[in-house]
């Protein structure tokens, strides 16, 4: 089992809420991920735009440890996440170790994902009765909240097969905020609606941001929707971040060639 | 109970030979219902609503009840209309037209599992019927009819033990008979159920090489 | 004598066996059902000798005949010391044989259930156990209905073998009968008959409304 001795194991007060370091993520000889950098802070929100392959998706899935990497560490609060301290090194984290740290990273996906055999409301107590061991009062009163947050009250006794892709989209968000998550994930969460439920699911988002705040991560393809609520977008480009900056300089003054031909590319289609 | 190697010699011939039996008990059992099969599945695409009903309704009866007894009515029932049947030729013919009404059911999937469209296409392109099924439908229902027609060779091969109970003189029957000989089950059945293993697995390889080699013949990958 | 006196006098008789004969299928259903469950769940674990013992299992019985299991159990395991009953000895032979199917559909369904359900019960941070049995497995359901009710029907026409071991089912009064009267077209027609009405009547709608449910219960009316 190989040791990792270069990363510290723990970061210093007052450091980033997320950090990779030196993560590279590789399918057989295909490198998704080259030896990324990444802080994300408190509070940020961060876009993250990029090619189809360019490592974007990837860059959520192993934060989610729904991936392992290859090298290099990833940390989350101030503690690794995919390694657990040994010795005076880290190694891999096994299962335990996981599931003690992933409560802290919440995730929507893009096909939504929500369990057909239950409604919205028990899709959204689920995790929190199972996994955070509330009572169903407890879950149910916190599940209704964010229901309400998210426009979904009138629902919360549908199946998913009864909503609509927006719908579905914000009891996902939902569900997932339900846990407490420190950072929430977004996984081009509005790649698989039809255009008129897009505006829905942003406003969600939108007010997640403005009025509570949170840390998120959002893989997006609507760049009118990034550069309006982003604090940096980050453009990746082969498993490397190209360029990342506040909206204004990424959108409106590109260094990087590539970025420059990505938005080019982009803004052309619309 | 001690295993006695130098009895399993001994009856080992015996056995090899109503293995052989069994095979070709299997074999043609299997030519007849392959055949049957055919004949019923056409049988419910004829042009007339009632003669499809009426082979519909009898496949449904066959297809629902058990072998076994279909084994036994054939075989008591035909001498009492005059028929005569030797045991081998009841067994026979009750196993093709079991099987047959399994096979004709693998044959429609088969034929409803080739897209609308090729037939629309062949339309479009002025074919006829005959060269229709010939080079456009059959060869695209034969890789989807193949698993069905494998497993139902394998299970036609599993189910002639049934044969023993109206005195076909296959493999049970025959350890049945060395049993009642010689006093000792252990031998014979154990080696019954081996022999039985050590066809049907090759075989039943052999047939998902074959379904792979078919689809690769035909241009699909196959995982 | 005509059929309908044949009816009165038999159909009985007849009957009763059918009753032995639901009573076998159910036992040896409930015990397929068990081991579908464990052994679909064994093929799919990581552990390389769990898979192994499950798939041996699951091969050797597909690939050996139902009666050589039957015979083998009831005439051969009392020679090594265990003696069962003809009942039990029939639903053990019929639940460890379907019960091997039943496995391979079981694991066909599990590994059906879309791969975005593991995902997001991995996101909730629930446990591989949490996750098999409140997420995957209740969604399996629906996907094995289809096949598993064929199997069922192939477990009821099954049944007819423990006749051969002394079990006084349907099958076995039925060759009382024929034994006796010699009215083999009536017995065995009629045997055939109840047979049908038994899996055509009672079995299929049956399992149709389990797959009516399953369908709702994942939101699809």
């Amino acid at each position: 089992m190989t040791l990792d001795t270069l990363h510290p194991q723990t970061l210093p007060k007052g450091g980033p809420l997320v950090r990779f370091a030196n993560v590279t993520k590789s399918y057989g000889s295909l490198t998704v991920l080259d030896q990324l950098n990444l802080d994300i802070e408190q509070n940020e929100m961060v876009s993250i735009i990029g090619p189809s392959g360019s490592g974007k998706t990837t860059v959520l899935r192993v934060l989610m440890t729904l991936e392992t990497i290859n090298d290099g560490v990833i940390f989350v609060d101030g503690e690794p996440l995919t390694h657990m301290p040994n010795g005076n090194g880290l190694m891999i984290a096994n299962e335990k170790y996981l599931r003690e740290r992933r409560s802290k990273i919440g995730m929507v996906f893009q096909q939504f994902n929500l369990f057909p055999h239950m409604t919205a409301l028990q899709n959204c107590v689920e995790a929190p009765m199972q996994v955070l061991g509330l009572s169903r009062d407890e879950a149910e009163e916190r599940a209704l909240n964010l229901l309400d947050l998210v426009g979904m009250s009138a629902k919360k006794d549908q199946h998913p097969s009864r909503l609509s892709g927006g719908q579905q989209q914000r009891v996902a968000i939902a569900r997932a905020l339900a846990m407490r998550p420190k950072v929430m994930l977004l996984d081009e969460v509005t790649s698989a609606l039809d255009p008129e439920v897009i505006g829905e699911v942003l406003n969600v988002i939108r007010s997640l941001n403005s009025e509570h705040n949170l840390t998120m991560i959002m893989v997006t393809h609507q760049m009118g929707f990034a550069r309006e609520i982003s604090d940096r977008v980050c453009f990746f480009y082969e498993g490397k971040i190209a360029e990342q900056g506040t909206p204004g300089q990424l959108f409106d003054d590109p260094q990087n060639e590539r970025t420059k031909q990505f938005l080019h590319a982009v803004l052309d289609a619309n | 109970m001690e295993w006695r190697w130098d009895f399993t010699w001994e009856i080992l011939p015996r056995m090899l030979w109503a293995t052989g039996n069994t095979l070709m008990a299997a074999g043609v059992g299997y030519l007849i219902a392959v055949i049957v099969g055919l004949l019923l599945m056409l049988g419910q695409r004829t042009p007339y609503r009632l003669v499809n009903f009426i082979v519909r309704e009898v496949v449904e009866f066959i297809r629902s009840t058990p072998l076994l007894v279909q084994l036994f009515f054939v075989f008591f029932v035909a001498p009492q209309f005059g028929i005569k049947l030797s045991a081998w030729t009841a067994g026979m013919l009750t196993i093709g037209l079991h099987f047959g009404t399994y096979l004709s059911e693998v044959y429609r999937g088969a034929l409803e599992g080739v897209p609308k469209a090729q037939w629309e296409a062949c339309r479009a392109l002025n074919f006829t019927t005959a060269y229709t099924y010939r080079k456009i439908v059959l060869p695209q229902a034969f890789p989807i009819a193949l698993p069905g027609m494998g497993n139902y060779l394998v299970g036609i091969f599993k189910d002639t033990p049934l044969l023993a109970t109206i005195g076909v003189a296959e493999l049970m029957h025959t350890a049945n008979a060395l049993g009642a000989e010689t006093y000792r089950y252990l031998e014979p059945y154990t080696m019954v159920g081996f022999i039985f293993l050590i066809i049907s697995l090759p075989t039943a390889m052999g047939l998902r090489r074959l379904e792979a080699a078919v689809d690769r013949a035909q241009g699909k990958t196959r995982y | 004598m005509s059929y309908l006196e044949f009816l009165s006098e038999y159909l009985p008789k007849l009957v009763s066996g059918a009753g032995m004969t639901v009573m076998v299928m159910i036992c040896a259903t409930v015990l397929a059902v068990v081991i579908s469950i464990i052994f679909g769940l064994m093929r799919l674990s990581s552990n390389f000798t769990i898979q192994t013992a499950a798939t041996v299992y699951i091969e050797f019985f597909r690939g050996t005949s139902l009666l050589v299991q039957l015979y083998w159990i009831y005439y051969v395991l009392p020679l090594m010391g265990l003696t069962l009953s003809p009942f039990v000895s029939g639903v053990l032979a019929l639940g460890l044989n379907f019960g091997a199917y039943g496995a391979e559909v079981f694991r066909g369904g599990i590994q059906s259930v879309p791969r975005g359900q593991y995902e997001a019960a991995i996101a909730l941070n629930m446990s591989p156990a949490k996750r098999m049995l409140r997420i995957i497995i209740p969604q399996t359901f629906s996907l094995i209905l289809p096949p598993a009710a064929n199997l069922t029907v192939e477990l009821l026409k099954a049944t007819a073998l423990v006749a051969l071991i002394t079990v006084v089912d349907l099958m076995f009064v039925a060759k009382q009968l024929n034994a006796t009267t010699w009215l083999s077209a009536q017995v065995f027609g009629t045997t055939l008959i109840v047979y049908y009405v038994m899996a055509r009547f009672g079995l299929i709608p049956f399992l149709r409304s389990l797959e009516g449910r399953a369908a709702r219960m994942v939101g699809k009316s």
